[in-house]
């Protein structure tokens, strides 16, 4: 028999990995990462978009590196310690579309599961609306799963299936390095003002993503399985590394000053401005992160979680990742972030269409294949 | 060996492994329980499950399957 577990599969490892995640996420708002922000995986993919010109929102452009780090990092431990494994095959294409609608419903509130705890630690409580929409989303997405929902397996694959996304995450970090220029007004965009214009030091961020990556998937840490697991089988081994995360945050924030506790903060002349990008429509906040919960939950895990797999060679965990690259440009292309025109309409037809694919997607489970 | 006892999760995303294990534990309730899985996660994810039930497990590995043993 070989050992279950190592240690950073140990309630103790996913709890010590959270500290460390949320302290470095609020260390590179210290050194400069927009506020509140951190690593949000969903924003920093739509500032990835933006930088490769598929959406034309100038604020928010600019390749971080955390996130072809994230890949890496993962890539490298899971070669380490003999966890890349190439496969794919489960259902792919409603893996695109639930990264797509994930992240249009992320955008609405302006953030993923990850930034929701980012922006709690350092005091909008507009967050609160959003994670009482992410729990009721994964609720959702629990009984969908209770009633047999399944994507599907996967099966092994040739090499060339699980290198193609670490491949393609060496060349956005090489772009990012060499600040890659096409032309004038041409790819790599990269904001002049707004988050995208904010950024910790790219050596920073390049060794804090390797680090993250690394660390996440050896403890498989996840911010919506944290959440989904106590509802479905009361099990909080990945709550205790989320609430690790936020504890850590919000510590960090406190020490460097960054919390400023309010649905609006107070400018220096005593005008109520808004918490850092972020927007007090209640209704949004829950229902863009209830259609980011239940999107996530049915795709099996959050956005990091599904780039840290995509670095062990799970191909349809790639798919999610590039659907998600795909609905941040829509998200913004067609005025579906935030409190933009389109936004509630996003979020309904979202629902409409996840929907669907829970319901299309339930079969008796197979205890025997 | 009855299909209640013999559980194939490979393959499964998360957290269908673990869920099937659980419900396949419940449903059983003693005995010897096996579970087929195919990455080290899910090993580690349906042994807490069981764990939790107060199962005991144990695993082996062949030709990139594992096979997980609960016993009660």
């Amino acid at each position: 028999m070989t050992r279950v577990r190592d240690v950073f599969a140990t309630r103790m490892g996913i709890i010590i990995v959270g500290l460390v995640l949320g302290g470095i996420a609020a260390s590179l708002q210290k050194l400069g990462n927009p506020e509140n922000m951190g690593v949000c995986v969903a924003c920093f993919t739509r500032d990835v978009a933006g930088a490769l010109g598929l959406h034309r929102a100038g604020i928010v452009q600019y390749l971080r590196p955390e996130i072809p780090a994230f890949c890496l990092g993962a890539f490298a431990a899971a070669l380490v310690f003999g966890e890349f494994r190439p496969r794919t095959g489960s259902a792919p294409i409603q893996r695109f579309l639930l990264g797509m609608f994930a992240i249009i419903g992320a955008l609405v509130f302006l953030g993923c599961p990850w930034r929701a705890m980012l922006r709690l630690a350092g005091g909008d409580w507009n967050a609160i609306l959003g994670i009482i929409g992410l729990v009721a989303g994964i609720a959702v997405g629990v009984w969908f799963l209770r009633i047999g929902f399944s994507l599907g397996r996967s099966h092994p694959a040739r090499l060339p299936v699980g290198l193609a996304t670490p491949l393609v995450m060496v060349v956005l970090l090489l772009l990012a390095i060499f600040s890659f220029q096409a032309g004038e007004g041409a790819a790599l965009f990269r904001s002049k003002s707004g988050p995208g214009a904010q950024a910790a030091p790219i050596i920073v961020s390049i060794a804090a993503g390797l680090i993250i990556g690394f660390l996440a998937q050896r403890t498989r840490f996840c911010t919506v399985g944290g959440i989904r697991d106590v509802i479905l089988m009361r099990d909080t081994h990945l709550l205790s590394g989320l609430l690790a995360f936020l504890i850590a945050a919000f510590v960090m924030n406190l020490i460097y000053g960054q919390f400023h506790p309010g649905f609006m903060r107070t400018a220096a002349d005593g005008a109520a401005v808004s918490q850092p990008a972020a927007h007090t429509e209640h209704w949004l906040n829950f229902g863009g992160m209830a259609l980011a919960g239940l999107s996530f939950c049915l795709a099996g895990g959050c956005p990091g979680r599904q780039i840290f797999l995509s670095g062990e060679g799970d191909g349809d965990a790639a798919m999610f990742f590039f659907g998600m690259l795909t609905g941040a440009a829509l998200a913004h292309n067609f005025l579906m972030v935030g409190t933009q025109p389109l936004a509630p309409w996003a979020v309904i037809l979202g629902l409409i269409i996840v929907f669907i694919i829970g319901l299309t997607g339930r079969s008796r489970p197979a205890l025997a294949r | 060996m009855t299909d209640a006892e013999k559980v194939d999760a490979r393959g499964l995303s998360c957290p269908q492994p673990a869920f099937m294990t659980r419900r396949a534990l419940e449903a059983a309730g003693g005995g010897v329980v096996h579970v087929l899985v195919d990455t080290r996660t899910q090993v580690q994810n349906c042994a807490r499950a069981g764990e939790q039930l107060g199962w005991s497990v144990s695993f082996d590995e062949a030709d990139g399957t594992f096979e997980l043993a609960f016993r009660k």
